[in-house]
């Protein structure tokens, strides 16, 4: 494993060494370098201490570990590839991302998996642990988000305006979701078994990267939100 | 503590701005003029210095004027003359024109900035003061020595103009009296917001939007009396859906709110904290389209843009969050502390 100390150097540098190395990569002393791994193909970087913004921006393959928080932006764009962060991630995680998985221990800020579409084969997948924060999937267009909520003392599992402009993919929270208000545009009903299996691979990663308990996880009540194709989304920030 | 922590914890903030503006807030800064308001000021040139100290002269009574002192370092340049003044109005022409003298103090700003050409008062409250230049606020820091002065509470801000000019005068924080503003993001409803205030006295001169937020601020909390939790529920007014879901008295106070101060509303994606004498507030846009995240440890306070901002200054937290959008973090010093 190649160690990089990132202290005192600037993302280019840091990214210039992600590139020559390709493999096991390991970053200390990271304080807010942002793009890290981005456009990587086939590295596995572990990051200690707290990566910048646009964490795996355009990430096209292999996998980045964060042990602590990470910022604003994670995965955007990222086409390929897995992010798994042990702490809190900031805003808009996912944003635009069209194929790869990000996975969150904690809590979520606003806008994740903002204009999240899938493509052909390629399907992104979002899995936060904790809670989201208002405008979760924003024009999601595709792939799947999942909010299981854990260890939120009594906190809502998502703030105000889930699925605004909503027009494709899935919406998963683990809750019966009668303190959520979802827009009209969009459908909530109780996971079937068979939405259960569809997220299976994911929860059973998740548990497996975080060491939780996955059959507690999979005997909760979840809700399922789709967009409703008979009733179109129009406007949110013109009439406020 | 001395300005040295926060230019640090703007180092890992660079790429946040393109060194066309840097600047810091400092309270506390000035004990020994504590009871005088200490007014910054820059000046193009010695005549324009000479033809305002000379209105100066006429209201006030100057108890020390000085060059601010810098550093000289290659990454300033072009600066123009920078000057601080200790000063109280005199009591003669307060009694004469009837106001107190944070009014007054805040007409004389107004009149420098608006009448006295190659004038700019950008530092105008009491124990406190704002330093500010066209570079990266980490130079920009170090051009101030601000490692040489200590106080009880900083704000500092990187700027990358993308719609105004980058000028000296156009860094933030923005100031009237004690209040200071930095800001990131932009005014959508600035013109809006202008013409409102400029009726109570108050003229936008510094060619940016984020001098208006300031004015806001002095308007409602100095003038309007409002509190800090009342002036971000103006600003940042809660969406009339959403009020809608509120019990019915705080429905009430929210609706008073948006109807009477309807102009004040700002629109737009920011992000700002608020410096006034004995405290902060942050606050975001309701929709939070900028980032904030707030650290806690023992009786620090830590607020930025980036978490990477905070843990520079205290890598070990024992609280860190995002604030909601519209929802006002208001951090006040002891009573007696400061």
């Amino acid at each position: 494993m190649v160690k990089i100390e990132a202290e005192g150097k600037s993302y280019v540098a840091i990214n210039d060494e992600i590139h020559q190395h390709a493999g096991d990569i390991l970053i200390t002393d990271c304080c807010g370098q942002r793009f890290i791994g981005a456009g990587m193909g086939n590295c596995a970087i572990k990051i200690q201490g707290i990566p910048g913004n646009a964490l795996g921006a355009y990430l096209n393959g292999g996998e980045i570990e964060v042990f602590s928080n990470a910022q604003d932006s994670v995965g955007d764009t990222m086409n390929a590839g897995r992010i798994v962060v042990h702490g809190n991630i900031g805003d808009t995680a996912g944003y635009a991302m069209r194929g790869g998985e990000i996975y969150v221990r904690g809590n979520a800020g606003y806008r994740t998996g903002i204009h999240m579409k899938a493509y052909q084969n390629k399907l992104p997948v979002i899995v936060i642990g904790g809670t989201a924060g208002s405008f979760l999937g924003e024009y999601q267009a595709g792939g799947i988000i999942i909010v299981l909520g854990l260890n939120r003392d009594g906190k809502k599992i998502v703030s105000n305006y889930p699925c605004t402009g909503m027009h494709g993919g899935k919406l998963y929270l683990c809750s019966d979701c009668q303190d959520v208000l979802f827009p009209k545009q969009v459908t909530a009903h109780t996971a079937t078994a068979e939405d259960m299996q569809e997220i299976a691979p994911y929860l059973e990663k998740f548990s497996q990267y975080f060491g939780m308990d996955l059959q507690q996880i999979c005997s909760q009540t979840f809700t399922v939100v789709t967009p409703d194709s008979q009733n179109p989304y129009k406007q949110m920030y013109v009439t406020n | 503590m001395t300005g040295e922590k926060i230019m640090q914890s703007m180092i890992p903030m660079h790429e946040r701005s393109n060194g066309l503006g840097g600047g810091f807030a400092g309270y506390g800064i000035y004990p020994e003029y504590r009871d005088f308001f200490a007014l910054h000021i820059f000046f193009n040139s010695e005549s324009s210095r000479t033809e305002c100290e000379t209105y100066l002269r006429t209201t006030l009574e100057i108890v020390r004027s000085e060059t601010i002192p810098t550093r000289t370092i290659p990454e300033i340049t072009d600066e123009p003359l920078i000057w601080r003044y200790f000063v109280t109005p005199l009591r003669s022409v307060l009694s004469s024109m009837q106001v107190d003298e944070r009014e007054f103090m805040s007409r004389v700003v107004m009149r420098i900035n608006t009448v006295y050409k190659g004038a700019y008062v950008f530092s105008s409250g009491k124990n406190m003061g704002v330093f500010k230049a066209v570079g990266y606020p980490e130079d920009v820091g170090r051009f101030y020595r601000l490692d040489e002065y200590e106080g009880y509470c900083w704000t500092a801000h990187g700027r990358y103009p993308t719609n105004t000019p980058g000028w000296w005068g156009g860094a933030h924080p923005f100031a009237l009296l004690d209040y200071t503003i930095v800001h990131n993001g932009e005014i959508s409803s600035y013109d809006a917001n202008r013409r409102y205030i400029e009726m109570f006295g108050y003229k936008c001169t510094l060619q940016t939007d984020t001098e208006v937020i300031t004015y806001i601020a002095d308007y409602l909390l100095r003038k309007q009396g409002l509190t800090l939790e009342e002036l971000a529920n103006v600003i940042a007014a809660p969406f009339w859906s959403t009020i809608s879901r509120r019990d019915a008295d705080e429905q009430q106070r929210l609706r008073y709110l948006r109807t009477v101060f309807s102009s004040l509303l700002v629109t737009g994606p920011f992000s700002i904290v608020l410096g006034f004498e004995g405290g902060l507030m942050a606050l975001n846009d309701r929709l939070k389209l900028r980032s904030m995240v707030v650290g806690e440890k023992e009786d620090m306070v830590y607020i930025a843009s980036e978490e990477s901002a905070i843990r520079v200054m205290e890598p070990e937290l024992e609280r860190i969050y995002a604030p909601a959008g519209g929802e006002p973090v208001i951090v006040k010093v002891k009573e007696g502390a400061y």
